[in-house]
């Protein structure tokens, strides 16, 4: 028997966060089955629309999967593409660090400072809202022609999801890890690097998966724009030569990519929130 | 026969403590005095909201008083001291760190004494093993009971060979059940580790079973409105009857101090 007093059933009741027992969630296999079954359906209305119901020699048929899906297998073993890919590959990760680089420093503060987040919140949201294109003749007078613009533009238009989420990670962390933190000495680093960081990663990673599906679309565009390799710069090439089977095959390159890129990301914030 | 000095001077002390919020005209405590001997435990009992953590982040260092002094071993008390632990009723576990990491965390900061590797890796596991809980130590938090997760709390604290060790409502979420057992444990450790506690609550018999001597904090600021002496030998499961006068004595102070209410 103990004896306490009635307002402390609060405390007593209080649990941890609701999760979903396991027998609601449906078997991840039926999940995958129905995700492939989709894709395949995808694959039968771009065939029935470009080969099916197009005219045996109608120019549509350049489009179609059956003329697509070997030439991308042919674009890949040549010496082009793979090159173009590397390009495209090279510009997204060096936007991505700039980003990050930038992001998340920024985010801490305005997670951290209440005042900043005042401030800074209306320009946030302002600036967010400018298409990245929309800088192009901008960045090309300030960096030049070539990579440089290009990596300003994708960092520009990925910056935002890191530091907003990066923000919204440090509101969330638990009062108690910084209480614990204080209560053994910890110093402002030591709490940064034990504490703060690795409480706010969930979060980084959210945010870098948004940026990551900004920037692979903002790529193209940019890359359609003074410069001389990279996916974008391939699908006009392709446009010139004519070589729409080829326009078509960069394309489903584009989307295969960009989903690897996404999965790639979710796969990172699996791992890293696996425990938390 | 004398007894030893530090029986006579307390390790850590308050004086005319009182603390008073930024903005806020009333202080929340005012006029505490307090002093812990070495190897004691000692209950600050209190109802909700009377004050009692607040009390303890100044006894812990984690805030400094308005007025008056909190002095460790003779020396004023600025800040979170090395040999001071803190155990929180939340158990402050950090879900990405396994068990064994939990344990270990904070070990290795800049201002606390410094370990060998393998001392503060000996040191871990002895605390683990302390607990009862070598079997989970590479476990992660969420795969933890809540008595499991407050025992990894205590193994952290103990962990650092502390000299003074705070604790606010440790066990106030756990079940009847497992709180009997951490209560057991507590014991236990404070004196294997002849470790001088605090222990903050609001739970009468927790306070009966494990402390020396209880401080009954009531009033509005909030000060020590009661003590009592209990030299009944440790674990006092069986010793209901003989607890049962102090409980009914500290009732009635309680009840005495109560503001009376308009019928």
């Amino acid at each position: 028997m103990s004896i306490s007093w009635p307002t402390d059933a609060l405390t007593h009741a209080k649990r941890r966060s609701f999760q979903r027992p396991d027998w609601l969630a449906p078997p991840a296999w039926r999940n995958a089955a129905s995700g492939l079954g989709g894709l395949l359906a995808l694959l039968a209305l771009w065939w029935i629309g470009t080969d099916v119901l197009a005219s045996s020699d109608g120019f549509i048929r350049h489009f179609s999967p059956t003329a697509a899906i070997p030439k991308l297998i042919a674009l890949l073993s040549g010496p082009d593409l793979p090159v173009h890919i590397l390009v495209s590959l090279r510009r997204v990760l060096v936007g991505l660090g700039l980003a990050l680089a930038v992001g998340v420093p920024l985010g801490l503060a305005v997670g951290r400072f209440q005042r900043l987040n005042a401030a800074t919140s209306p320009a946030f949201q302002f600036l967010r809202m400018i298409s990245p294109l929309s800088w192009m003749p901008i960045a090309v007078m300030v960096f030049g022609v070539g990579d440089d613009p290009i990596y300003f533009m994708l960092a520009f238009a990925a910056v935002w999801p890191i530091v907003l989420n990066t923000a919204e990670g440090v509101r969330r962390l638990q009062p108690a890890w910084l209480s614990l933190a204080s209560s053994l000495a910890a110093t402002r680093w030591e709490t940064l690097r034990h504490v703060i960081l690795p409480g706010v990663l969930g979060h980084v990673l959210t945010g870098l998966r948004l940026a990551i599906g900004i920037v692979w679309i903002v790529l193209v565009p940019c890359e359609m724009l003074g410069v001389s390799a990279g996916l974008g710069y391939f699908i006009l090439d392709t446009r010139d030569r004519l070589a729409y089977s080829e326009l078509m095959a960069t394309v489903l390159m584009i989307g295969l990519l960009g989903f690897l890129l996404d999965a790639g990301a979710r796969a990172l914030y699996r791992m890293a929130t696996r425990n938390a | 026969m004398t007894e030893p000095a530090s029986r006579l001077s307390p390790v850590l002390q308050a004086s005319q403590v009182a603390l008073r919020y930024p903005g806020q005209s009333r202080a929340v405590i005012a006029g505490f005095d307090f002093a812990l001997n070495a190897g004691e435990t000692v209950s600050l009992l209190g109802a909700s909201g009377v004050g009692k953590s607040s009390l303890l982040r100044v006894l812990a260092g984690l805030q400094a008083p308005t007025e008056g002094a909190v002095t460790m071993n003779g020396a004023p008390l600025d800040g979170v001291h090395p040999r001071v632990a803190v155990a929180f009723q939340d158990p402050s576990l950090l879900p990405w760190l396994t068990l064994e990491k939990n344990v270990a965390f904070g070990l290795d900061f800049k201002h606390q004494p410094k370990l060998a590797r393998a001392e503060s890796a000996a040191r871990v596991e002895m605390a683990i093993r302390e607990v009862g809980l070598t079997q989970a130590r590479r476990k992660f938090p969420t795969e933890l009971s809540g008595g499991m997760a407050q025992r990894t709390a205590l193994a952290r604290c103990f962990a650092r060979k502390p000299e003074i060790l705070l604790l606010d409502e440790p066990f106030g979420a756990l079940d009847e059940v497992t709180r009997a057992e951490m209560q057991h444990l507590l014991l236990k450790l404070v004196r294997d580790f002849r470790t001088a506690a605090v222990l903050i609550t609001h739970d009468i018999d927790e306070a009966l079973k494990v402390s020396d001597r209880v401080l009954l904090l009531g009033g509005a600021p909030a000060s020590v409105i009661g003590e009592w002496r209990i030299d009944l030998p440790k674990p006092r499961e069986d010793l209901i009857a003989e607890l049962g006068a102090i409980r009914v004595e500290i009732l009635s102070t309680l009840r005495a101090a109560a503001p009376r209410r308009a019928a």
